[in-house]
């Protein structure tokens, strides 16, 4: 079956702090930290976005790898609900800037957090089809979220990116199950700034419902149980709910640790499972089996089981590991210069 | 060739002058070249202009200001080369009158700055540059003269305190020219204290953005003789170009186009730069003053700084450097810059430069040297006062 | 400056991918590529991609900025050799500029390097970044 024959993630630098947002409104930054377990979270720099990050983390993803050319690529898809463009798509930007334009198939998705799933899925199908040797997925977020807004604390950037193949894997994916309904819990209409939701109807019915949903379900199709698995990893919205879902089900702490990028990554929406699943990768052994869970508002979860090749000793210290990315390297900014990154700042001029 | 000669000169206004146009800041001061010089006519004209489209909305220069100087039908050209279409402006000239095509030729050059606010100047200047490879990463004129700062006090040493006294100098001779946009005196404090534009370039060292025009009448020497005005002999010309990046060159920390403009413009005069007694050159930029001087042999590599703190440049000092103020106090109308650092030689060599700041030791040989861009291209002449 | 979406997709192979030119008889590389070789005059040629790592020849901190910029606040530009020994020009990012230096080594990064309004095409290309990793 096919599988990742590379991967790659990449980050902005610099962070805000939860007080830091928290005291721009009068917002309780204890409770958001306790509450949603949220210490700090990632903010792109004006001349970051979608297309760059991602970019970025296919490059790293080329390199890991190793023997595939950019012109080999079949497809290109990106996952994100911050394409920088409108109509305009983000897939031709990347293929031209990785070089491997014009013989390929490129497509942007949207399904709120959950596009960057679908961008894995689809790419594996099109190998599993035969139609294809390489195809490139790329989950990749500026996330917005509205000025003080609970959003605001989480919203984050990110990008993880995985060359899709038949050979020569990193990861074997043995098992995927997607798990839909119709789910009005997080939207954004066209031509708005910021997403709306719908509260705490985003958690029991939506985030949990779907997750365990597409979870239970694949465990049942591998016949598997939580600790066969050495790693999983859920979306992550915020530092809370991942846990949750995880320890709920029976999986523990450690098992969920080091795809465990929220509490102080915040939540990259179309990022958050890819990013955690690279993070994962960074530190997996040949051998070891990871259940990854995305989810995305509207609403869905995708759920894959990866089994780790050998290969991995192989190509994981040839570039930069995500955890080194999320810790080190970092600029603190404060509210004024966030606001002004993230355009938040009006002129009337 | 033919001897040609620099007979009468002029001046329009320079700074922001609100109140005259375009077309009038070149009619201003080609009146005054013409009256000065005492023709009846010319037989062409040359107008030096670096974008009379981007700052004033008007092409076809050469027909516009033959028509409104009152000459339509008269053969006029515009000459381009960045901030160097006066110097060139001249040279074309030069090579009309040298070629026996012309006798009486006018060379004028012409800016209008202030009709665009600060950034589609900035913006304009900036199209002297690599627009795809430099302008596009944001690169501006300051910071391409700061960019080869850094690498010169980084291989000299050179300091602060000789970009400011650079600029200090040309302030103090600016001050005592009656035409200069900023003509007052600078203490060192004011320069070091003032705004940071491009580190380690600061406002004030940096040439303003200048209304104005200026003008010559070229001739054969039968003709000037004639006339019976004082007039200068043209020894020689040089022009020669360099690679539109700074990036591309070998050294950023010297003018290669300067050195091989002033190369050939001495070899035409059969001079030795030794000979030279006084330099107006292209200081849009502190830093640029420097690096030209070097350039152009006047001092070694990395010397320029400390002669210049030592008053060698200075009116009184060896070889005086920029008496009329140069582009930082007088001003720069880019298209017009080449032709007035002419016109400050010509008052300097025939005794004429007003108000205290002729240059006490009467040169009789002196020589100018007009940029454009990072020094893509520049333009030398040396000219000798006829006795 | 003008952007017209024309002008910059002709840059791509530039921007996006540093692609730059190898002349067969001189062996010398240019960026950006050119037609003629300036040593000998050889037109003939291959493509060739340039390193992603160099380091800083010279460099300023553009504090008075171009509209186009004019919001970001200061910013860096320097030009870079890279490891190959090519040079080019470009702006700095994610740095404090007031640490920038001479000889400092430097990764190059995709990133957004000019936007044409609030309506026009978004430019993309290389920037630098300090070498951190």
């Amino acid at each position: 079956m096919a599988g990742i024959v590379g991967y790659g993630a990449h980050l902005p630098r610099h962070r805000i702090k939860v007080e830091e947002i928290a005291k721009v409104w009068g917002a309780d930054a204890p409770s958001y930290k306790k509450g949603l377990m949220l210490r700090e979270k990632s903010v792109p720099p004006p001349d970051m976005d979608t297309i760059t990050l991602s970019v970025e983390a296919a490059r790293r993803a080329l390199v890991r790898a190793q023997n595939v050319n950019a012109v080999d690529i079949g497809a290109i898809y990106i996952g994100s609900e911050s394409h920088p463009y409108a109509v305009k798509p983000s897939g031709t930007t990347v293929a031209e800037a990785l070089g491997a334009t014009p013989d390929i198939h490129c497509a942007d998705f949207e399904f709120a957090c959950k596009a960057g799933s679908e961008a894995m899925y689809v790419a594996m199908s099109h190998i599993d089809a035969g139609q294809m040797d390489f195809a490139l997925a790329i989950a990749a977020d500026t996330s917005q979220g509205a000025p003080s807004d609970a959003l605001e604390f989480s919203a984050a950037a990110g990008a993880g990116a995985f060359i899709m193949g038949r050979e020569n894997l990193i990861a074997d994916c043995l098992y995927t199950h997607s798990y839909m309904t119709d789910m009005p819990d997080f939207w954004r209409r066209e031509h708005e700034f910021y997403p709306q939701h719908a509260g705490r109807f985003t958690g029991e019915e939506a985030y949990f419902a779907h997750t365990k949903g597409a979870t239970q379900a694949i465990l049942k199709k591998s016949n598997m149980k939580p600790e066969d698995f050495t790693y999983a990893v859920f979306h992550q919205p915020n530092g809370k709910f991942p846990q949750r879902v995880a320890l709920e089900q029976g999986f523990t702490q450690e098992q969920i640790d080091p795809g465990w990028l929220s509490p102080t990554l915040g939540n990259t929406y179309s990022g958050a499972s890819p990013i955690g699943l690279t993070a994962t990768l960074d530190v997996a052994k040949p051998g070891d089996m990871i259940l990854m869970c995305s989810y995305g508002s509207g609403a869905g979860s995708d759920a894959f089981i990866w089994k780790v090749t050998d290969r991995i000793d192989e190509v994981r210290d040839l570039t930069i590991k995500t955890r080194k990315l999320l810790e080190e390297n970092l600029t603190y900014i404060e509210y004024g210069t966030y606001a002004k990154f993230r355009r938040k700042i009006i002129k009337n001029a | 060739m033919r001897t040609v000669c620099v007979v009468g000169v002029g001046m329009s206004k320079w700074g922001e002058v609100w109140k005259r146009s375009f077309r009038q800041l070149f009619v201003d001061a080609a009146r005054n070249a013409i009256e000065e010089s005492g023709v009846d006519h010319i037989d062409s004209l040359y107008v030096g202009c670096m974008s009379g489209g981007l700052f004033a909305g008007q092409e076809h220069v050469g027909a516009i200001m033959a028509d409104y100087l009152g000459m339509p039908g008269i053969p006029a050209m515009r000459v381009e080369s960045a901030c160097a279409s006066g110097g060139m402006s001249f040279r074309a000239a030069l090579l009309d009158v040298g070629s026996g095509m012309s006798d009486i030729v006018m060379a004028a050059g012409v800016e209008k700055m202030t009709d665009i606010d600060g950034d589609e100047a900035t913006a304009a200047l900036a199209t002297a540059a690599d627009q795809e490879y430099e302008v596009f990463h944001g690169a501006t004129f300051p910071g391409l003269y700061a960019m080869m700062a850094q690498a010169h006090m980084a291989k000299h040493g050179t300091t602060r305190q000789m970009l400011t006294a650079v600029s200090v100098k040309n302030h103090h001779n600016g001050s005592m020219n009656p035409v200069a946009q900023y003509p007052f005196k600078l203490k060192p404090e004011t320069v070091e204290n003032s705004v940071m534009v491009a580190d380690p370039l600061r406002i004030l060292d940096c040439s303003p953005i200048t209304d104005g025009a200026a003008a010559v009448i070229v001739c054969t020497e039968e003709i000037a003789k004639k006339l019976g005005r004082p007039y200068l002999k043209v020894l020689g010309s040089g022009l020669a170009t360099d690679t539109i990046q700074l990036a591309q060159r070998d050294d950023m920390t010297t003018i290669k186009s300067a050195t091989l403009a002033s190369e050939r413009a001495l070899k035409m005069a059969g001079k030795k730069i030794s000979d030279i007694q006084c330099v107006e050159v292209h200081d849009c930029f502190t830093i640029a003053e420097l690096m030209v001087l070097e350039s152009v042999g006047l001092f070694e590599p990395g010397k320029a700084g400390m002669a210049t703190v030592a008053g060698e440049t200075a009116l009184d000092g060896r070889i005086p450097v920029n008496p009329s103020g140069g582009l930082k106090s007088k001003g720069h109308p880019v298209g017009a810059t080449g032709i007035a650092q002419i016109i400050e030689i010509y008052k300097q060599l025939t005794g004429q430069a007003e108000n205290g700041r002729q240059i006490t030791s009467s040169p009789t040989i002196g020589m100018t040297q007009n940029m454009g861009g990072s020094g893509a291209s520049s333009v030398v002449h040396i000219l000798e006062v006829a006795s | 400056m003008t952007m017209f979406s024309s002008r910059n997709w002709r840059e791509y192979p530039q921007r996006y991918r540093m692609e730059a030119v190898k002349f067969k008889k001189s062996g010398l590389t240019f960026f950006p590529p050119r037609d003629i070789d300036p040593t000998n005059g050889d037109v003939e040629c291959e493509k060739v991609n340039l390193p992603d790592i160099g380091k800083i020849l010279t460099f300023t901190v553009v504090r008075i900025a171009p509209a186009q910029w004019g919001d970001v606040g200061p910013y860096g530009i320097a030009i870079v050799e890279l490891a190959d020994g090519t040079r080019l020009m470009g702006q700095m990012t994610d740095v404090d500029v007031n640490e920038i230096k001479i000889g400092m080594e430097v990764r190059v990064e995709f990133r957004r390097v000019q936007q044409e309004g609030h309506h026009g095409v978004l430019s993309y290309g290389y920037k630098f970044v300090p070498k951190w990793w």
